[in-house]
């Protein structure tokens, strides 16, 4: 653990009852972001990986438990009293959600949507807090900000919104942004745009943050670390190049093969990963991977691997089986 | 507007002629197509690819007749559907079959899915309920599904994966000549599309089908199609084999959409993209080529004139005056 | 090459994923009662009662007693007969008439959401025409003009319970019209009556039925009203309605004669509308999905 980890989440569950029995959305997970560093969050849907980041933001859904340690910034966020996470959000940890459309309230415009945030936070005044919305709005590149302040988010298209939301969630300068699937509703080019906004914001503000997306794609060329997520649990954690070349995790590899490429000459048949994740409210007792794995025995069955690690400490996998392989080797 | 023909097949398939749909919302319209004419020949598969509002989605609905165009016609086997109505339209319709991005709300919530698959058959006169199951159970284990396990039940009984194996058992069950895939894996999780991929190009084979298959993911689109058509903003940008148009695009949109795709290799940075800002509303489209807003080849004549699809290259056909490929 | 899925998942295939909603205490209650009002009302002539309209004039207003049971009214008739034989009335109105609303404003509702343009802007505004109405003074005509009966009252009640009905089957269509199932089944070829029986109604019936029960909640309550006016059913047809009417005479010294009804009513209408809340929720098809 370096010096500079702005968030470290420390074995983390989380549990759902619901009418078919217990639900672990999350299944022990262990993470760290260091400051001004960006985590990548990979996994498909049922992965546990929105539950996570309402675990970190201690926004789960009324009946969930929540079991394990959340440290950002030196405070354990599961012992803070509800004021004073209130005070952290918004603040020091920001969000940015999938779909503009709901994150943003209809009713009010979006003018009145920033400067309540800066006034709740930074208790400026009127005429400053509208002045740093214009500053903001210019910032994520949306022209004539002054006239947008006065409209509501129907009137604007779906990047644009998702642009606002981006303002609204840096407007307090936080240490760590959460974009939770920030460019899944949107075309690829605003995608691009609105990937780049981020990144671009980061570097300027030397802020952390975590990227959660289920496209590998998104995460290759713009995270420095990534995390996979199966069933609950972490998978692989590894520096981004090394999870791109030396992945461990079959079910990484096999989830980078079941991609298709652009550079692969059409009817390439794709090599799919045979059946479907598991139901989350019926743990199996070895690896959650190991129905659909091609390299699964005995033990995978029975068994569930812990996090090992590979040839250096940020490299860790769980899996009895590892493999070697790198992009471009087509399996 | 110039064809963009195959060279191939003397008679294509299904010939979309000039097609025009528009529709009004509130006391404005919206011109989803405007003027869009393709050929797709016997057996094979086009893609046809766009970002949100660019109508491929009504196109495909159009050539269907599930919205009627205002102008032009659409050709299958040389009848032109447009024209048709009622019982001949009806009957044409067993002929063409349709497959939806979201495969739940593509399933009658309240009937089983045996009757589900069912439905085609009795719509289409096959009265001998023995025939009936017969052909259902069969196309339902082409499908990839046991049918003993799924004809009882509940379309929210399954996931996301097998509901859309049902709509293409659905789809199949009367073994037609053409099926319109509208954007049949976007809301599937990543590894259950290659499963339905894999199974939609087996099926294909199979079954002798050609198909139209819209998709917004180019590499999606790229992996199943033989040739592929870029929509933007109600018109055809450029049309052109896959291999060809995806190695040297001609149009600068085209160009676009490939450099904005996610690679996932690490040591591919993205480039910072141009910012070229939002697409336009189709209720007011940018006179001339409607991408001259988003262009930075643009001049005075892209927004005077409105460029045709003329050939740059064998089978390449660009709408552009200044294609990145000169013709 | 196609991977493929030959087998559902063991708990798919052990049971169906249908989940069971605790019915509460207040439901089995509410559906009690129900059963008991209908079953009585049903089966008055094989009760041991006296009839209800035997005048025994040396007992008007008695107490409870072995005889009669709820005591006797103001001019001497069982009570308790009275209330039985005023559930039928209750009851048949209160059923009845929805069943019209249902049927014409259910169908006129569904046609207008399905097919829309102007077909749909003559339903809606001749439904407003007929909400707009002032409902009592209607009934108040017609049964001037045609007598007062509970034909009648039932076909009056009805015709002006169709709007509302009307509404709730057209939203339902307006929203189910445009799901894909909808389409797949216009590209399959059916025609349009199949699509509004096999497709559409299926779907619709359920927020129709809840909103039924409803409405016979409504119903009861308003055929209360227009026989406590004197407007409903004529003498001497008891109805809760009427009965709550005679019992205004009778306030201070036997209230009981106007509380008995009143409260009868009040149950009846309570179960409906628990009932009916109860079934809406649960036959909701998603919720049975996690």
């Amino acid at each position: 653990m370096t010096d500079n980890t702005l968030l470290s989440v420390d074995d983390v569950v989380v549990d759902l009852p619901t009418p078919r029995g217990n639900l672990r959305a999350v299944d022990h997970v262990d993470l760290r972001v260091g400051a001004g560093r960006t985590l990548g969050v990979v996994g498909e849907s049922g992965c546990g990986k929105t539950m996570l980041s309402r675990a970190i933001l201690q926004l789960l859904p009324k009946k969930a438990k929540l079991s394990g340690r959340v440290m950002f910034d030196g405070q354990d966020l599961l012992q803070l009293s509800p004021e004073k996470l209130r005070k952290l959000r918004g603040r020091s940890l920001a969000v940015v959600f999938q779909d503009p459309m709901t994150s943003l309230n209809p009713v009010l415009t979006i003018g009145t949507q920033l400067i309540e945030t800066l006034q709740e936070h930074l208790e400026l005044d009127d005429a400053t807090a509208k002045k740093r919305s214009a500053e903001l709005l210019a910032a994520v590149g949306i022209p004539a900000p002054e006239q947008r302040l006065q409209q509501y988010p129907h009137q604007l298209s779906g990047g644009m919104r998702q642009r606002v939301a981006i303002a609204i969630a840096l407007s307090c300068e936080p240490k760590l942004l959460i974009a939770d699937e920030p460019t899944t509703a949107l075309d690829v080019t605003i995608q691009a745009q609105i990937l780049d906004l981020l990144a671009r914001e980061q570097r300027r503000r030397h802020m952390a943050m975590i990227l959660i997306t289920h496209d590998l794609g998104v995460v290759a060329g713009r995270t420095d670390e990534v995390a996979v997520m199966y069933a609950g649990r972490v998978v692989e954690r590894a520096p981004t190049p090394a999870l791109f070349k030396k992945m461990r995790m079959p079910y990484t590899e096999a989830l980078l093969a079941a991609l298709p490429k652009i550079d692969a000459a059409p009817h390439t048949p794709l090599p799919a990963i045979s059946g479907r994740p598991p139901d989350p409210t019926r743990p199996l007792k070895g690896c959650s991977f190991s129905p659909r794995c091609r390299y699964a025995d005995g033990r995978c069955h029975n068994e569930k691997p812990a996090l090992a690690e590979a040839e250096s400490r940020e490299h860790q996998y769980a899996c009895f089986h590892p493999i070697e392989t790198g992009v471009g080797a087509s399996v | 507007m110039q064809q963009a023909s195959t060279s191939t097949s003397p008679e294509p398939l299904l010939d979309v002629d000039n097609v025009v749909v528009e529709y009004p919302v509130g006391n404005k319209i919206v011109h989803a197509v405007s003027g869009v004419s393709l050929q797709i020949a016997r057996g094979e598969t086009l893609g046809l690819v766009g970002e949100s509002g660019c109508g491929k989605s009504t196109l495909g609905r159009a050539v269907l007749q599930l919205r009627r165009p205002v102008s032009g016609r659409v050709l299958f086997d040389g009848q032109d559907l447009t024209a048709m109505q009622g019982d001949a339209l009806r009957s044409m319709r067993q002929r063409v079959q349709l497959i939806f991005q979201d495969p739940i709300a593509s399933l009658n919530p309240r009937r089983k899915i045996g009757d589900i698959v069912a439905e085609p058959l009795v719509i289409s006169g096959v009265k001998d309920p023995v025939r009936r199951k017969q052909l259902v159970d069969e196309v339902l284990s082409a499908v990839g599904l046991d049918p003993a396990l799924v004809v009882g039940r509940l379309p929210h009984e399954f996931s996301g994966g097998q509901c859309q194996r049902i709509c293409i058992a659905r789809a199949l069950v009367l073994n037609p000549e053409f099926i319109v895939c509208d954007e049949p894996v976007s809301a599937l999780d990543v590894s259950i599309r290659a499963q339905i991929l894999n199974l939609l190009e087996e099926m294909k084979a199979r079954y002798g089908l050609t198909l139209l298959f819209i998709a917004h993911d180019l590499a999606v689109v790229k992996a199943v199609s033989d040739r592929v058509a870029v929509m933007y903003l109600g018109r055809l940008c450029e049309v052109g084999p896959s291999e060809q148009l995806f190695a040297k695009p001609a149009h600068p949109y085209t160009a676009l959409l490939i450099e904005a795709i996610p690679v996932p290799d690490p040591d591919v940075r993205p480039m910072e993209t141009v910012p070229v800002g939002e697409p336009p509303s189709p209720i007011a489209p940018p006179s001339g080529c409607r991408f001259r807003t988003r262009c930075p080849r643009a001049d005075a004549r892209c927004s005077e004139e409105v460029p045709e699809l003329r050939a740059v290259a064998p089978g390449q056909f660009v709408a552009c005056h200044h294609p990145l490929i000169a013709g | 090459m196609a991977t493929l899925e030959l087998s559902l998942d063991e708990d798919v295939a052990a049971a169906p994923a249908r989940r069971v909603r605790r019915l509460g205490p207040l439901f089995w209650l509410a559906t009690g009662w129900m059963i008991f009002v209908f079953a009585v009302a049903i089966f008055a002539e094989l009760l041991p009662l006296p009839s209800p309209t035997d005048m025994d004039m040396l007992e008007r207003r008695a107490p409870f007693s072995l005889a009669h049971w709820l005591g006797t009214d103001g001019l001497g008739r069982d009570e308790l007969a009275r209330v039985i034989y005023g559930a039928r009335i209750s009851l048949v109105v209160g059923l009845c008439a929805p069943i019209i609303g249902l049927i014409f404003g259910g169908a006129l509702g569904m046609l207008a959401g399905y097919f829309r343009g102007r077909f749909e802007s003559l339903v809606v505004g001749s439904m407003d025409v007929l909400l707009a109405f002032p409902p009592l003074i209607l009934a108040l005509a017609v049964t001037a003009y045609l007598g007062q009966s509970i034909l009648n009252l039932t076909f009056i009640l009805g015709v002006l319970s169709i709007p509302a009905f009307m509404r709730v089957a057209r939203a339902a269509t307006l929203t189910l019209a445009r799901r894909e199932f909808v389409i797949a089944a216009q590209a399959l070829g059916a025609t349009h009556s199949r699509i509004l029986l096999r497709e559409l109604l299926p779907n619709v019936m359920l927020p129709l039925l809840a909103f039924f029960l409803l409405g016979v909640a409504v119903i009861i309550v308003v055929e209360g009203a227009l026989s406590f006016l004197g407007l409903g059913v004529p003498p001497p047809i008891s109805s809760w309605g009427s009965m709550i009417g005679e019992g205004r005479e009778s306030l201070e010294v036997a209230p009981r004669l106007a509380f008995i009804p009143a409260i009868a009513m009040f149950l009846t209408v309570l179960s409906f509308n628990l009932v009916g809340d109860t079934l809406r929720a649960l036959t909701d098809p998603r919720q049975g999905a996690l």
